[in-house]
């Protein structure tokens, strides 16, 4: 029996927005079957996005659902899951959402290491807003706001991510739903933070002036820049500068959780135990 | 037993007490001089009471964060001074369209921009009425002296879950740096008064958050209890989803105005300082009317009659009583810590331009002198 979306998503504001084609629904429709395998009730999801054709995807899904300012989502979410450390708290944030205007929640996010789930949809352009650059855009891409061709360097949001303390942190493709949904599972099952980019087509507003104006085009350069974490780890330096490695990229099991070390400071102030030391904390410095 | 209590204390640490004991269980911010106290005090009193503080990476993460824990139906607050209150602006916006109650305390010090950190001003009181793009109704109060830095906290609580919307608590760096005695509501007391937000309790199918009556807020209830809604900073309609329809869109921002322009009797306080029988008024408050008081006590030792009217809260402004004053009196005093943001507002109700001024930008707090030189002048 086919699997039944219907009973996640918000029926009534179907169809949604987004153009035909779009890997937004592609990452929907994984999520929803990974919130369906993890067995997480509906009431005690909720579900934060941002500014963008990404900020969209709260308003399908049937949980309790946050559509907030621009870049801001993991902020929003930080409050919403630290108030409530027992429920899924769980972002959707495009590229320029959260790499551009919310690169600094982005960061700290991470470094907090709370248990949320962040999935970044990575379409390489501001899709909503007619094609300005983003900071994954790839250098020589038109883009409206760079019609020249952009310079402006791109970078490797899961590099990002890890740097800054991600506990974990995977990239899939639109291309493969199936590993998508995998991937989310482990992610939103990870007690910490986890981050995911999850690269998607804009065949509208990236594809069109980049001679990739079918969905299927665009899927196929997605295709061509990204290689399995397996194999990535093969290739050569200047071979690994061209692509990105998919699958889960990162997991540490061991980093404290920011909920749970909160509990820790209720304690010290309920005079349950001694203040925090250093000797808690394998990194020293 | 008595409903109040002596404390030694600072305003700062009086408006963290004041809200841990109004229920508050949640703070998001960012140190900012003259209010980072607030957060020093208030981080050790949430977790003992199981509550949560955390310091976040940005002005704009920590009223987030604030936000995020009032949306799941916790109350909740942020602390600042203006540069903060300039970058929360855009969320504060947020939390007015989603109706999202909220504690902000503004610990005003010299500006624009990084101004006199450390000094006195009451330069934010325009900034309070609209700190964010669009149309909505502030509600503002203003501590006058130490005790209401509690009494006008706790209140403020109230009137964020009565109206659902963002609630101003103006402190500035002369109150809020101030530590001496203060008889304040015992928390006992303070709990007795809490009034919570409305809730819905019938069929999560028939909930709609924003359906209420053109005067009235929006409903929320707690996140994760089963009734799953959406919020957005779009227009919504009375279910809370997007929509561009002309004739919803025209009815939120009416209501977003007249949920709080219909009852502000409910949110008006003031006090009248010896105007019965004054010839001249003056019009203060925050900490400016501290001064105030005592200039008006030794010019009446003097034989010069003056008295005081002090808005506790300046938005919305008591309009129909400063009318009514200004009929009244011929000679009026406005003294402000600014260029003359409220005068405006003054001269506004009044329906009169010939108000006197004194004003002081040089971020040091009036002294009696300035304001009986100038009384002396009228």
């Amino acid at each position: 029996m086919a699997f039944n979306y219907d009973q996640y998503l918000r029926v009534n504001k179907m169809p949604t927005l987004w153009c035909w084609g779009c890997g937004d629904g592609v990452i929907l429709k994984s999520f929803i079957r990974a919130v369906d395998k993890l067995g997480w009730k509906k009431d005690d999801i909720c579900l934060v996005s941002g500014i963008g054709c990404s900020g969209r995807f709260s308003s399908y899904v049937d949980f309790n659902t946050v559509h907030t300012t621009h870049g801001r989502t993991i902020a929003f979410a930080t409050g919403i899951k630290l108030a409530n450390p027992d429920k899924h708290v769980v972002c959707v944030a495009g590229d320029g959402d959260a790499l551009a205007i919310g690169g600094n929640h982005t960061i700290h996010g991470c470094r907090r290491n709370i248990d949320i789930t962040m999935i970044l949809i990575n379409n390489f352009i501001y899709g909503l807003t007619n094609s300005q650059t983003s900071p994954t855009t790839p250098q020589g891409f038109w883009t409206v706001s760079q019609k020249a061709g952009n310079i402006d360097p791109t970078f490797d949001a899961c590099k990002l991510a890890e740097a800054a303390g991600a506990s974990f942190v995977g990239r899939e493709t639109v291309n493969s739903p199936k590993k998508m949904e995998k991937l989310m599972i482990q992610a939103m099952e990870h007690k910490g933070f986890s981050f995911l980019d999850i690269q998607s087509n804009c065949h509208i507003n990236l594809g069109r002036k980049n001679k990739m104006q079918s969905a299927m085009a665009n899927l196929d350069w997605i295709d061509s820049i990204t290689v399995s974490k397996k194999k990535y780890d093969t290739l050569s330096p200047e071979e690994q500068k061209n692509v990105f490695p998919t699958g889960v990229l990162k997991h540490d099991t061991e980093a404290k959780e920011y909920c749970e070390l909160y509990e820790e400071i209720k304690k010290v102030h309920q005079g349950e135990r001694k203040p925090i030391t250093q000797d808690e904390f394998e990194k020293k410095i | 037993m008595s409903a109040t209590r002596e404390v030694i204390s600072s305003g700062n640490e009086l408006a963290a007490m004041a809200a841990v004991d109004a229920g508050c269980r949640f703070f998001g911010g960012y140190p900012l001089t003259p209010s980072s106290e607030v957060m020093h005090v208030i981080s050790d009193l949430l977790p003992k009471v199981g509550g949560a503080a955390i310091q976040m990476e940005d002005e704009i993460a920590g009223v987030a964060a604030a936000i995020g824990a009032g949306m799941s139906g916790v109350r909740t607050l942020t602390a600042t001074s203006g540069p903060g209150i300039s970058l929360k602006a855009e969320n504060l916006g947020l939390a007015q369209m989603c109706e999202v109650p909220l504690v902000v305390i503004n610990v005003m010090r010299g500006g624009p921009s990084t101004g006199l950190p450390t000094r006195v001003s009451q330069g934010d009181v325009a900034q309070a009425k609209n700190p964010s793009h669009g149309d909505y109704k502030s509600i503002t109060v203003c501590a006058g002296n130490l005790a209401e830095c509690y009494t006008e906290t706790v209140r403020a609580f109230n009137l964020a879950d009565r109206f659902m919307q963002p609630v101003f608590v103006l402190l500035d760096e002369t109150i809020g740096h101030m530590h001496a005695k203060a008889e304040i509501p015992t928390a006992q007391a303070v709990k007795e008064g809490i009034v919570p937000r409305k809730t819905f309790d019938g069929a999560p199918e028939d909930y709609l958050p924003y359906g209420v009556e053109q005067d009235q807020p929006a409903v929320l209830n707690p996140m994760f209890t089963g009734y799953r809604y959406h919020y957005t900073g779009l227009h919504h309609d009375a279910s809370g989803f997007p929509t561009e329809e002309i004739e919803t869109c025209r009815k939120l921002i009416d209501r977003l105005f007249q949920k709080v322009e219909k009852y502000t009797d409910e949110i008006e306080s003031n006090e009248e300082y010896m105007i019965d029988d004054a010839d001249i008024l003056i019009i203060g408050y925050g900490s400016a009317s501290l001064a105030i008081k005592e200039a008006i006590n030794m010019l009446r030792k003097d034989g010069i009659k003056v008295g005081m009217f002090r808005p506790i809260t300046l938005w919305p402004s008591p309009e129909k009583r400063l009318h009514e004053l200004g009929q009244k009196f011929d000679k009026v005093l406005s003294v402000e810590l600014n260029q003359g943001q409220y005068l405006e507002e003054i001269q506004r109700s009044m329906g009169r331009l010939d108000i006197a001024k004194l004003t002081k930008t040089n971020g040091r707090p009036f002294s009696p002198s300035d304001i009986i030189e100038k009384v002396k002048e009228l």
